[in-house]
């Protein structure tokens, strides 16, 4: 087993009946890293997930997470591990609180149980009975729940589904602060710009495989894409170029309109484009 | 693995994990905290009992043989329901929901031993049965005079009856969860399976009144063996001629709840599902 991977799995399978869900995925991730698994719904992102999590067997493959087979695991294995599942486990009569800290004593060497209610926001909330919480409020709980064992490795199932945008920052500083203490840390997401501002790879899963692996800005070869410049003519059109060399055509412009160049807009495909084009070409 | 840089793994040889007993204690807190804290719960489980032991007390005045009263008789019954229906009930209703909505897939996610969970339901159980046994002697006691065994003997069959009883009762209320789809089937399953038991075992009727056709099916059941176990601790010792063995038949009772005990076990073991079928 390589020390640097987290998780290695290589022609990982699992049917449902007829229906394949997963169609030989080999997946790599190192240690340390924050990798974030794209995908539609239905694609199996969520079946890939819950086997590496040990919740689900596969049919074929092979797979290590931290060194075991999580269909096998080693004793303290899930000492090691945190899930945050997607909206799950609501325990109605009991506080933020209560839960946390029973949930601390499942583990060998749990975190502060008031720090890490603190750490996900939900200091205030603290006493209150976890059927009373929002909606987001429970992700947080749940967030809380995923950390509260310090795990080497951090499962994140479309985590901030339900939150505000005020509330993801906050989220995606905390998944920052983990990443920086050397937790590995895994997420699914629908959300592009959270998979750009978190993930240090990405990758794409559609019909059942791994489509493709890369950091955010090289995803399909997003980096040689060509810039759109636009800008409006002296008619008051708006005319839009590609380009290779959009610096050259901008400069070009600028002098055609000797100066300001109006309604002048560069860009290029953003990680959304790019995606959507590669599930669609599919 | 020790080329990890991270703080968590560098101190966690220091930590230490609560020991088996510590953790099935705690558990045993979370549930009774759980079920006290819903009001629903305690009031008609605790309650039941209690009311339906008042009603019959009220109906059926009299005696069924010289010194037996009729609430003397039903005492029994009532007992064994209230403990089927703080183990079997609860259960066979309490765990679908509970799978439904992920608390068993969040609890499978933690290092938490699977055994555990059962720990404390168990420890729950038997918490709620005690009191509720209390209450309802208690009440049976004050209101229509319920005579309490004396000998120490008496106590000590009450004791092992009800821990064989409860103990079966919960295995198979954990064993019938499984069969509910939802959340919302669990008392579907559960309910019906209750009332025939009850009906048919001398909860509600006197048992040697019965047709021998529903006797026998009884026989095969724990709930039969639980009120016979307890008529021997409640009723006088002529009374027992007329039981349908023409005596308590202790022995009898000790092996039949054991041996569902050992089928309760097995099928907990054998079937017991973590997540919803759906769920894979």
């Amino acid at each position: 087993m390589d020390n640097e991977l987290a998780i290695v799995a290589r022609g990982l399978r699992k049917a449902y009946g007829k229906n394949v869900a997963v169609a030989g995925v080999d997946l790599e991730v190192r240690r340390g890293e924050v990798f974030a698994l794209l995908g539609p719904n239905g694609a199996g992102k969520t079946t890939t997930v819950e086997i590496l999590e040990g919740y689900r067997r596969r049919d074929a493959g092979e797979v290590s997470v931290l060194g075991s087979d999580p269909a096998t695991p080693a004793a303290d294995w899930r000492n090691r591990i945190g899930i945050v599942l997607q909206g799950v486990g609501e325990f109605d009569e009991l506080s933020v609180s209560e839960l946390v800290h029973h949930f601390a004593g499942f583990y060998a060497d749990a975190d502060d149980p008031e720090k890490v209610i603190a750490r996900v926001g939900l200091a205030g909330k603290a006493r209150a009975r976890t059927h009373t919480l929002s909606g987001g409020q429970k992700r947080r709980l749940d967030v809380a729940l995923g950390i509260i064992g310090r795990p080497e490795l951090l499962f994140l199932d479309e985590p901030t589904t339900g939150f505000d945008p005020e509330a993801r920052r906050e989220f995606w500083q905390l998944i920052r602060d983990l990443a920086a203490v050397g937790t590995t840390i895994v997420l699914t997401t629908h959300y592009l710009d959270e998979a750009e501002a978190l993930a240090d790879r990405v990758g794409v899963i559609a019909g059942g495989r791994l489509i493709e692996v890369a950091a955010p800005e090289h995803l399909g070869n997003r980096q040689q894409a060509h810039a759109t410049v636009s800008w409006r003519t002296p008619e008051g059109r708006t005319e839009s170029t590609e380009s290779a060399t959009p610096t050259e055509l901008v400069t070009e412009l600028a002098a055609r309109f000797d100066g300001e160049v109006p309604g002048l807009t560069v860009t290029r495909p953003t990680l959304e484009d790019i995606y959507l084009q590669m599930i669609g070409h599919r | 693995m020790t080329t990890t840089l991270k703080p968590a793994t560098a101190a966690r040889a220091a930590g230490h994990q609560p020991g088996p007993l510590a953790l099935a204690l705690r558990q045993g807190r979370l549930e009774l905290t759980q079920f006290l804290r819903s009001r629903e719960s305690v009031v008609f489980t605790m309650g039941f009992p209690v009311v339906m032991i008042l009603i019959f007390a009220a109906v059926f005045d009299g005696e069924i043989a010289p010194g037996v009263s009729y609430p003397q008789y039903f005492i029994t019954g009532m007992i064994a329901t209230g403990l089927m229906t703080v183990s079997f009930q609860n259960l066979g209703i309490w765990i679908p929901i509970e799978r439904d909505r992920g608390v068993l897939k969040r609890y499978r996610g933690t290092p938490m031993p699977k055994w555990v969970y059962f720990a404390g339901k168990v420890i729950m159980v038997v918490v709620v049965g005690v009191i509720e046994t209390a209450l309802l002697l208690a009440v049976s006691v004050a209101v229509f005079d319920l005579q309490l065994p004396g000998a120490a003997t008496k106590w000590l069959t009450f004791g092992w009856v009800s821990v064989l009883g409860i103990t079966a009762c919960t295995l198979c209320g954990i064993a019938v969860s499984s069969l509910a789809r939802t959340s919302r089937s669990g008392s579907a399953v559960v309910t019906p399976i209750a009332l025939v038991l009850q009906f048919i075992s001398g909860v509600f009727f006197v048992f040697t009144e019965l047709p021998s056709w529903m006797q026998q099916t009884a026989a095969l059941f724990p709930l039969k063996w639980m009120c016979q176990g307890l008529r021997s601790v409640f009723l006088p010792e002529t009374f027992a001629g007329q039981e349908p063995g023409g005596s308590y038949e202790l022995g009898r009772v000790a092996l039949v709840l054991a041996a569902w005990c050992v089928i309760g076990l097995l099928l907990c073991l054998g079937t017991f599902r973590w997540t919803t079928r759906r769920d894979g």
